[in-house]
């Protein structure tokens, strides 16, 4: 067997998370700044390490030592990808809460590093219930960090975090028990293989995508997300927006689509149809709120009801650009509110009108925010334009009529970040507290610049991200082809008229009959 | 079969009756001082009974497949695993008891002689095979259970909680008997095997009542919803100790006898009590949900979580499967961690001046003043809460699981969706522990004793209880094999 890394990137933190409780504050920061960075060279290494174009699943584990499923852990190109995301937000994360963080410093380093352990544990586990394990249990570290550290209202958005998500995937646990009930096995890959009765496979769609929808958030079940962002400390966000909401996502990859393709094809146009009004209604949403965090929230939303579409436009493009989108917004979002959060430091509100201006004092955080705003906007060299542009036109593909509607996401989005930023950044500085505020300082630039490269890196080279995971998206077309819906507008095409249209016909009977048919 | 066999099978129920008889000398003779050593003696002989069960556990290879005294007792791997639970449940209740009476000095020797009876008598319960030696048993514990309900004479609620016992109890009891007489009547036999005996040939209507009235009585004594009302009332007012008991031994003994009458003498009439036990599962985990959100008392508030917990152990057994009997065996075994642990808690909490604190108001906050309490708390609340990765999740994962595989999804789907509901007051609990400010003042260490059985009933309950699935699967499976397999 070859060396277990996966393990060890869930053990580093895991020990971390364990000493974390025992320490002070300060050696509390230091033990999870170290940490997380161990684990971001492991997954550094990971990433080396895998093998393009090689077997499906790779660094694959197992140990039998449990009854009734398997400790089995094992990555593809896309569960690398959303790995490596999660290793790199954590640091930052760490960073961003260095001296927001006051109170309880070691049991708040404890739940991140508890988050990273199940986050990386989700896309690693090639066990379905071990999956369901790591998916259920990040409610309890977030529940803890959105409700002892967060905002004024945090009891409120932590329960409404907590039960919504809950019940989400509690139903989605008797589908799993009934599938492997039926298959037989608990092991992810061959699952992905088996094929369940098209009838059966309905209500198991309905219960994934009851848990699926409520993490993703898509209209209307997507009410936790304001709340739950707005209170939660920034950090809080970062990770929620950054790699919690990538779940939803990587559970329709991962389950919905490759084990229920009759069904997903039943259900193309529901979800076309909530990921429609969620791009326009949330973007609205967005465009009238007061409150920075509660718009990126909004902003998410819109985003991740691009990459429902593009998970159901059946075909490599769409998928291959609803991964990067999640990748791309994990990113811009994460960066985001942490560009809200260096403010908010400062200032204590998060009120877009107690702020303005924020360009001549704070030149060097204007210019990231303004990235950042960009990348938002899908402006092309960013992350998210490659994202959205792949699952546009993979969505093209399927429906016109549902790329105009969410391709006018875009131009909303443009109006509410543009407008965010002009508020923020430019104008006058109307409020003296906020034009007296110190520019960025070495720990934020720390957090700031690495994002803000990886975010061009995107825009300009997405190669890198999308070779370790176009096999595998590859297979995922393969697998749901035969369900895979008709375009729209199928332009066929057709045999060539004999005649010019003005053409008159000369004599009367058959021949113009068939001109009429035309 | 020898005397001696029979007496080998029932050593432990011997052997605890022996040893209460010489406590209670003891206790006589040597008076309120000898309290102390009563109970070092007593927890001594329920953990040796314990260790018995565990060689006991495997009969089912003998020759004579462990019954004993002409079959009306049987000590299978099925009673084995229920009583090894009962001992150890019940020793480590009493290990932390006596604190918790120093304040008042109210107590007595009696009160650890008083366990073991009551312990005699769930070991009965759970390995009983005739109607008339389950009855004993059963009242052997129960009247046991009456008097330590009340046994802080000098406050009312103590007397009320024994008294409202004593009368519901009283009056279950007379249900179950009028239950087995009809059983007796339409069968001609006491006999768990002479039952299912008579049921394969005719099952009629008066038989029907019977069932019905018997498993009416025992749902009384699990108290599984619509037989519940006395749970509440009687987890308040008892003394804490005496509720950490009850929620935890009695509750394995109950459910146990229930599991196996419903398996063994009318295992042939499964689809004529499948759908009360559905009900009454359903009934429960909603009822205990949602009359648990009101509660400021803790003590209320786990009464309430113990019915919600037990309309879990009865889809288990809704389910009719050996795999669903094993997934009751599984979810009760972790549901004893989980609720020794709780209470044990509870009995750590105490205001400087010595005074138990039992509500919540009194541990709001309690994460700054002792973390390790609170975090303790919070795994224990989290895992009745069924979340993984905390091993309440499993317990929650069999008995689904077997219900699934039992083609029950229906049922399966809408117990676990109420259980988003029981999720609440979990959570509150965390809530006030955690995100509240507080309001009391704590009494800032407890004896190495009761952190003892925190420490194991937190382990257990700890992800590092995963580690335990195997062989926790093959006990449970062997014990629901001793008589499902006869189905």
């Amino acid at each position: 067997m070859e060396f277990p890394i996966l393990s060890l990137m869930l053990a580093v933190p895991l020990v971390g998370a364990i000493a974390c409780l025992f320490l002070g504050a300060q050696s509390a920061r230091m033990t999870a700044l170290v940490a997380t960075l161990a684990n971001l060279a492991l997954g550094i290494v990971l990433w080396l390490n895998y093998d393009i174009g090689g077997a499906q699943w790779q660094f694959v584990e197992r140990a039998e030592i449990f009854a009734g499923f398997s400790y089995a852990l094992g990555i593809d190109g896309i569960a690398l990808m959303l790995i490596m995301l999660s290793v790199f937000l954590m640091p930052i994360c760490i960073l961003a809460s260095w001296d927001a963080i006051e109170k309880r410093v070691g049991e708040y380093m404890s739940a991140f590093l508890l988050m990273e352990v199940l986050m990386i544990g989700v896309f690693a586990a090639q066990d379905m219930f071990l999956f369901y394990i790591f998916f259920e249990a990040g409610l309890i570290p977030m529940y803890l960090i959105i409700g002892v550290w967060g905002g004024d209202n945090r009891i409120y958005a932590s329960y409404k975090f907590f039960l919504y998500t809950l019940l989400g995937s509690v139903l989605m646990l008797i589908a799993m028990m009934w599938m492997v009930n039926e298959a037989g096995t608990t092991d992810i890959p061959t699952l992905l293989n088996y094929d369940f009765d098209p009838q059966a496979q309905t209500w198991l769609w309905l219960a994934f995508f009851a848990s699926f929808a409520v993490k993703m958030p898509m209209w209307p079940v997507h009410t936790w997300l304001p709340d739950a962002h707005v209170q939660a400390p920034t950090a809080g966000s970062v990770i929620l927006a950054g790699v919690l909401l990538k779940l939803g996502g990587y559970g329709f990859i991962r389950f919905s689509l490759p084990m229920f393709p009759e069904a997903s094809e039943q259900f193309t146009w529901f979800v076309f149809i909530l990921s429609m009004v969620a791009v326009v209604y949330t973007s609205l949403v967005a465009l009238v709120q007061h409150d920075m965090k509660k718009l990126i929230a909004y902003s998410s939303v819109a985003h991740m009801a691009i990459v429902t579409a593009g998970l159901f436009a059946f075909n490599a493009q769409g998928i291959e650009g609803a991964m990067m989108v999640m990748l791309g917004h994990g990113l811009v979002s994460g960066a985001l509110f942490l560009c809200v959060g260096v403010i908010y430091d400062r200032l204590h509100t998060r009120e877009i009108a107690r702020y303005g201006g924020l360009s001549i004092n704070m030149p060097k955080y204007a210019l990231f925010f303004m990235l950042f705003t960009m990348a938002s906007v899908g402006l092309p060299g960013t992350s998210n334009f490659v994202g959205e542009f792949l699952a546009l036109a993979g969505l093209y593909k399927v429906s016109t009529l549902v790329t105009l509607v969410c391709t006018t996401g875009i131009i909303l989005g443009a109006a509410y970040m543009l407008y965010l930023y002009r508020r923020v950044a430019f104008g006058e500085q109307t409020n003296a507290d906020a034009a007296a505020m110190p520019d960025l300082n070495a720990r934020e630039w720390a957090m700031l610049a690495p994002i803000a490269a990886a975010v061009l890196w995107m825009g300009v080279y997405p190669e890198s991200f999308l070779a370790p995971m176009r096999q595998d998206i590859a297979a995922l077309e393969a697998r749901i082809a035969r369900a895979a819906p008709d375009f729209d507008a199928d332009n066929v095409i057709g045999t060539p008229r004999e005649h010019n249209a003005n053409y008159v016909a000369p004599a009367h009977g058959e021949e113009h009959g068939e001109e009429g048919a035309h | 079969m020898s005397y001696a066999t029979s007496l080998y099978l029932t050593g432990a129920e011997v052997g605890l009756s022996l040893t209460g008889l010489v406590l209670l000398l003891v206790a006589a003779w040597g008076g309120t001082k000898s309290a102390r050593l009563v109970t070092i003696l007593s927890v001594a002989a329920l953990i040796g009974a314990a260790i018995f069960s565990v060689g006991l556990f495997d009969r089912a290879g003998s020759e004579v497949a462990g019954r004993a005294f002409g079959d009306l007792y049987r000590a299978d791997a099925f009673g084995s695993f229920a009583k090894i639970l009962i001992y150890l449940a019940t020793s480590a209740v009493l290990v932390v008891t006596p604190r918790f009476y120093t304040h008042s000095g109210s107590y007595r020797a009696e009160y650890p002689v008083l366990m073991v009876f009551n312990a005699v008598g769930m070991g009965m319960m759970v390995s009983a095979t005739d109607l008339m030696t389950l009855y004993i048993g059963l009242e052997m514990s129960s009247l046991s259970s009456y008097v330590l309900a009340s046994f802080l004479k000098q406050d009312d609620r103590s007397s009320e909680a024994g008294l409202k016992y004593f009368v519901l109890g009283a009056l279950a009891s007379g249900i179950i008997l009028y239950g087995i007489s009809l059983v007796y009547g339409f069968t001609g036999s006491t006999n768990y095997e002479g039952i299912r005996a008579a049921f394969a040939t005719s099952f009629p209507t008066g038989a029907l009542f019977g069932v019905v009235f018997v498993l009416a009585g025992l749902a009384f004594k699990v108290s599984a919803v619509p037989f519940h009302m006395w749970t509440p009332d009687v987890y308040e007012g008892a003394p804490t100790p005496v509720t950490a008991f009850f929620a935890s031994a009695p509750k394995v003994a109950a459910m146990g006898m229930l599991l196996r009458m419903a398996m063994d003498p009318f295992a042939g009439e499964v689809d004529a009590w499948r759908q009360i036990v559905i009900f009454a599962a359903l009934a429960s985990i909603v009822v205990g949900a949602l009359g648990a959100i009101g509660q400021q008392n803790l003590k209320r508030l786990l009464a309430y979580s113990s019915i919600n917990n037990v309309g879990f152990i009865l889809i288990g057994l809704a389910a009719a499967t050996p795999a669903g009997i094993a997934g009751a065996l599984t979810y009760l075994a972790i549901y004893v961690a989980m609720v020794v642990g709780s209470f044990t808690a509870l009995l750590m909490l105490r205001d400087p001046a010595g005074n138990n604190l039992e509500t919540f108001a009194d541990i709001s906050g309690l994460s700054t003043r002792r973390p390790a309490l609170a975090w303790s708390l919070l795994a224990l609340m989290f895992s009745l809460a069924g979340i993984p990765p905390l091993f309440g999740f499993w317990g929650k994962f069999v008995v689904f699981q077997a219900a699934v595989q039992a083609d029950l999804v229906a049922l399966a789907a809408i117990g676990i969706a109420a259980s988003v509901i029981g999720a609440f007051y979990y959570l509150k609990f965390i809530k006030v522990m955690f995100f509240d400010e507080p309001l009391r003042e704590v009494e800032a260490s407890s004896p190495v004793s009761h952190w003892a059985v925190l420490a194991i009933c937190v382990a257990v309950i700890s992800p590092l209880g995963y580690l335990l699935t195997i062989p926790l699967g093959d006990w449970t499976a062997q014990a629901a094999a001793s008589f499902v397999a006869a189905m």
